[in-house]
């Protein structure tokens, strides 16, 4: 515990960040050629679904990355309102809009699968809907945060409402069981083991683990960012007094 | 190339660039981002805003 407070303070998180950053960003890039190089050229095409399960290499790890990072801002929502913790909330707010980035890849992904596979772009089926809802809660947090001036009543509203939309989680992991979806049901993470030939399911879970990887170097660049924002707006607020009290020096 | 594909290359190459894009996109937004936010930062710390008896030139 000693040492997640000793890590969550800003500036041993910029030094630490700092320094994984770089190892981050290339083992994402190493993962990511391997991974490609793997779907493009040696996993084989589906009897049924034929090349567009090409699709599924992006489709999948942009939806299991939008769910995580909903996950992780949730995390760090409660960080934000039981600790109150400022590293916390910059972790939260610079989650958002990574989050909402997967979640367009994967409704994006999705609809172009879906034209070919299923003849419709869209449905409003749970799983397709339930997702869309993800998305526009992520917009949503990024508005709101932006309409409010006040950081730290900024940071707990947006925490309140991260932990409201919560809810969606589940409703999107378990849409496929617990309504009729044109969706497939689950395929991977599932409690029988993944059904999906290791031929295709290597290269997806390399693709996956290379998108987390650059997911968590583009979350702590845009934490180092956030934070640098920050010190920004403190110093700016400094200087503004200094030089108020140096106007009201001068006229005495 | 859009052979090999087979007759939906089209969607293929759409949800590949669709998500080259909004990575690209999301990745060149954080970094300038960033690299603004220290240049801000560097130029503070250089009029000495950071330090209470800091000159204001």
């Amino acid at each position: 515990m000693a040492s997640l407070t000793e890590l969550a303070n800003p500036a041993r998180f910029m030094r630490l960040s700092n320094v994984l950053l770089p190892w981050l960003a290339g083992a994402a890039a190493l993962a990511l050629a391997i991974g490609f190089y793997l779907v493009w050229f040696v996993a084989p095409s589906d009897y049924q679904q034929g090349e567009t399960i090409l699709i599924m290499y992006i489709h999948v790890p942009a939806a299991w990355l939008a769910l995580m990072f909903y996950s992780m801002m949730a995390l760090s929502a409660l960080g934000v309102l039981v600790w109150r913790h400022p590293l916390a909330d910059v972790a939260q707010q610079a989650a958002a809009p990574i989050g909402a980035c997967f979640a367009l890849i994967c409704l994006l992904t999705g609809s172009f699968w879906g034209k070919p596979m299923w003849g419709t772009y869209w449905v409003w089926d749970a799983r397709l809907t339930s997702m869309l809802v993800l998305f526009l809660i992520y917009l949503g947090l990024i508005a709101l945060r932006r309409a409010i001036d006040e950081p730290s009543r900024a940071g707990r509203a947006v925490a309140i409402l991260t932990l409201v939309g919560c809810v969606n989680i589940p409703i999107i992991k378990f849409s496929v069981d617990w309504w009729s979806t044109l969706h497939q049901p689950a395929s991977v993470l599932r409690l029988g083991g993944p059904t999906i030939h290791a031929s295709m399911l290597w290269p997806l879970v390399i693709t996956a683990v290379g998108f987390t990887l650059l997911a968590l170097a583009l979350h702590c660049a845009a934490m180092q960012a956030e934070i640098l924002r920050r010190r920004v707006r403190t110093l700016t607020i400094f200087e503004a007094e200094r030089l108020d009290r140096l106007s009201l020096q001068a006229a005495q | 190339m859009m052979d090999a594909l087979g007759p939906h290359a089209g969607f293929i190459l759409a949800a590949y660039l669709a998500a080259a894009v909004i990575l690209g996109g999301l990745t060149t937004a954080i970094l300038v981002d960033r690299r603004a936010q220290r240049r801000a930062l560097a130029a503070l710390e250089e009029r000495g805003a950071g330090r209470r008896g800091g000159t204001t030139s």
